[in-house]
């Protein structure tokens, strides 16, 4: 048998070739994209509203200002009631696996993409980076999105319930009352959404993605969606 | 003539399903020379898709070797399957596997890009190979917005932009009408001939037989038989060009 020229290693991608084909996959499935995307803005907007909301009752406590309604009778002398702790942790729970169910997804409808990608040369590395680009920008932008309509929420609810003193004692930046716990400040809430959200969409997407760029192609192929 | 592209050595290929053992291939020995046009036929469900996987190192097989351009294939590196697939073989399949968020000139060029082959490059030959295949015209369109054999040619000229050596296609045909299929048929047939492109293509498109050199028969994952082209023609005209 004639031995022809042994074959040679595949390259890696350069960095802006691979941001251009993500960016591109981004922009033709927009309607796609953004249905994967409103679920993380959703889970973020719950979380953050809920956050801030108890950042907001607590700054008014601290300032000595009582709620119009009397909901604060398990309140600690800290200030974070467990019914509180309770509603954020749920919270961060229904995010934490709304947004993991949303990036599954958005990958296993791709199975057939990836095997396909690995039919033409793609090494199971950039098939990685490819989601991880994607799902950071698409965990980002939604996170942000979110950030901001649950901070929207939490005003408007504080509005309700303390009226126009929620702006003199509003928490934007941390701070730490003499008696109370360190208080975060909602800048610093919006801005750990954002994180939590971009953070979540990427483990939630580039873990299936890197299960899928595993396989052989021939098996992700036979994926029907 | 005796150069060997494609070489199988009592290749075994079992599906695990819970725990029954399926044998989709029992032991294939094939040989086949450059430049061939090569079709794999057999009922559904013989293995002619399995093979045409192992051969194209889509999947491993469970017992026994590969060999293409005298290379063992599992003693190849990641790094080196991945550029096997990217510069030696050309996929076709039954149902295009077009990405669909690139355009047709988009999906010539991806495996271009995977081979490292510069912007203008790339755009030049995907134009060339796309006015080949007959679609100047529809370069830019997405492949929802093109018929079945519109995709299937854009599909080809993908498959050809590494210059492979070998043309892999499943079906090509299974999705087109006759018309169409023939088309397509005596497109891959002009690579083979005009290019020296060895084609392997499973298929139950008797079209397929009279520009085939060799056809292979599978049973059960079983070689049956293997007929050559003067074998053939006599067939052909006993089935007087029967469609699917
Ligand atoms: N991934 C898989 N898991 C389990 N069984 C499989 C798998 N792939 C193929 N098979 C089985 O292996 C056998 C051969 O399948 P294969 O797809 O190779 O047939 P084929 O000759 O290509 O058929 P067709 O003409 O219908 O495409 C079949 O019985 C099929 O059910
Ligand atoms: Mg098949």
């Amino acid at each position: 048998m004639q031995q022809r020229t042994p074959i040679e290693e595949q390259i890696d991608l350069p960095f802006v070739e691979s941001l251009r084909i993500s960016f591109q996959s981004l922009k033709i499935r927009f309607g796609r994209s953004i249905i994967t995307t409103a679920g993380i803005t959703l889970g973020i907007a719950f979380l953050v509203s809920v956050w801030t909301n108890n950042e907001i009752g607590v700054a008014l406590q601290e300032s000595g200002r009582q709620t119009t309604i009397n909901t604060f009778e398990e309140t600690t002398e800290q200030g974070i009631s467990t019914k509180d702790i309770w509603l954020i942790v749920m919270s961060l729970i229904v995010c934490v696996v709304g947004i993991a169910n949303s990036m599954l997804m958005a990958v296993t409808e791709r199975f057939r993409e990836i095997g396909t990608m690995k039919c033409l040369g793609a090494l199971d590395g950039f098939v990685v980076r490819l989601f991880l680009l994607e799902s950071g920008f698409q965990g980002f932008s939604g996170a942000l999105i979110g950030a901001l309509i649950g901070t929207l929420g939490a005003v408007l609810l504080g509005l309700k319930d303390y009226g126009l003193d929620l702006f003199f004692y509003f928490p934007l930046l941390p701070a730490q009352p003499e008696n109370g716990p360190m208080q975060l400040g909602v800048i610093i809430v919006i801005l750990l959404g954002c994180i939590l959200g971009m953070i979540l969409a990427v483990i939630g997407s580039s873990f299936p993605a890197w299960r899928a760029a595993k396989l052989p192609p021939a098996e992700a192929m036979r994926t029907e969606v | 003539m005796n150069d060997i592209v494609v070489k199988t050595e009592d290749v075994v290929k079992e599906y695990r399903m819970g725990s029954n053992i399926l044998r989709a291939l029992d032991g294939i020995n094939i040989e086949i020379e450059r430049g061939e046009y090569i079709s794999l036929m057999g009922p559904s469900g013989s293995g002619k898709s399995t093979l045409f996987n192992m051969i194209g190192a889509l999947d491993r097989p469970t017992e026994g070797q590969v060999y293409i351009d005298g290379q063992n294939m599992s003693q190849l590196s990641q790094r080196q399957i991945a550029a096997f697939r990217c510069h030696r073989v050309g996929y076709i399949f039954q149902s295009y596997n077009l990405l669909h968020v690139r355009s047709a000139h988009g999906n010539v060029t991806l495996p271009m890009i995977f081979a490292g082959i510069s912007e203008k490059e790339r755009n030049q030959k995907a134009e060339k190979l796309l006015d080949m295949v007959g679609l100047g015209d529809r370069m830019y369109h997405l492949p929802d917005e093109l018929s079945g054999g519109q995709r299937q040619r854009v599909a080809i000229a993908r498959a050809l932009a590494n210059d492979p050596s070998i043309v892999l296609a499943d079906e090509p045909t299974a999705n087109l009408d006759t018309i169409t299929g023939r088309e397509i048929i005596d497109l891959i047939k002009r690579l083979n001939t005009e290019q020296g492109v060895t084609v392997i293509s499973a298929t139950h498109d008797l079209k397929m037989l009279d520009v085939s050199d060799r056809i292979v028969d599978i049973r059960d994952g079983l070689v049956e038989r293997i007929r050559n082209r003067d074998e053939i023609e006599i067939e052909v005209g006993e089935v007087g060009g029967e469609g699917e």
